[in-house]
């Protein structure tokens, strides 16, 4: 198959989204509002510590924001994505849906 | 190159599984479906049968005394928890409920997922709202003498919150739903069959959808 090289698909994959954890982190907030803290570390059943690095890799990109709250006197962080961060993913997700599809 | 192929692919099943599991609470148990249909299908018959040996057969006969009374303006509650048809459809309301919740706790446990997540509570809450709506609004229907749209009343309302909560559980309900709004609406031009139009909706298509999803999800 012919293309160039601005048309590789590979240049347009994101560097941030290149580990497991954040990718999972980024596609849970894609379909939610927003999420706590306590419940993406269900989902994504990893400790604290690893958790936090992975957010505040984000939170630098620029991809998700924190909300910090309370509920009750309980602390209760929320994360959100920002428009940029859905613009990258959906970009990500079309990379990877391209590459798939060129080698078919 | 294929190997490369293949990591993608699963980078995207990856995305598509935390999307699912971060917004929709699948532990709903197809045995949950049986069970509830189970007791609505028991609860068909007793009223059923409270229906032939009471009045002349009609569902739509039933309620005289009760719209007797809502028309002298004696209609109470307790008048209303009196009528044996009432209470059969409380008791089956219950154990449905109860035997339901059972088996979807049991699966929850099961697959590790919490039960009180995120994800169930926006469930209960979807399904709750349109269900507590028609509720009061069956409750007025029953209060002015209109029994005969009762039965399509439930399957209506029922209908609407399984389609309004299959967001945030197995897509599959939007069909079950779909299929209760249908019969609804079809009841509505059989008034007085009611029970036998509830029976379906409740009971057959209940253990129906139950079946195919413990064959499809919870079957090892």
């Amino acid at each position: 198959m012919f293309y160039n090289k601005a048309m590789n698909p590979i240049l347009h994959l994101n560097k941030v989204f290149d580990n497991r954890i954040r990718l999972g982190i980024m596609s849970a907030l894609m379909v939610n509002d927003e999420i706590n803290f306590n419940d993406l570390k269900e989902l994504l059943q990893i400790t604290d510590g690893n958790l936090a690095s992975h957010i505040k890799g984000l939170e630098e990109s620029g991809y998700i924001e924190v909300q910090k709250g309370f509920i009750g006197r309980k602390t209760n962080t929320t994360y959100k994505v920002t428009t940029e961060g859905k613009l990258a993913f959906n970009k990500h997700l079309t990379a990877l849906e391209q590459m798939i599809n060129s080698t078919k | 190159m294929n190997n490369a192929n293949l990591k993608q692919q699963e980078e995207l099943q990856q995305i598509k599984q935390m999307m699912e599991r971060s917004s929709r609470f699948v532990s709903l148990s197809g045995l949950s479906g049986i069970a509830a249909g189970t007791c609505a299908l028991s609860g068909a018959y007793f009223a059923n049968n409270e229906i032939m040996h009471s009045h002349s057969g009609v569902l739509l006969d039933l309620d005289t005394n009760l719209y007797a009374s809502s028309l002298n303006g004696n209609f109470s509650i307790i008048s209303l928890l009196e009528n044996k048809l009432v209470q059969i459809a409380i008791l089956t309301f219950l154990s449905a409920l109860i035997s339901s919740f059972i088996f979807t706790i049991l699966r929850s446990k099961r697959t590790n997922v919490s039960v009180l997540s995120t994800t169930s509570k926006r469930l209960f809450i979807n399904i709750t709202v349109p269900l507590l709506v028609g509720g009061i609004f069956l409750f007025k229907l029953i209060m002015l003498g209109v029994v005969g749209l009762i039965a399509p009343g439930c399957l209506l309302f029922y209908g609407l919150a399984l389609v309004n909560a299959s967001k945030y559980t197995l897509t599959e309900v939007r069909y079950l739903g779909y299929t209760q709004l249908l019969l609804g609406a079809l009841n509505l031009f059989f008034i007085g069959k009611g029970l036998f139009f509830w029976a379906i909706g409740f009971g057959i298509l209940h253990i129906i959808y139950g079946l195919l999803m413990w064959l499809k999800y919870e079957r090892q």
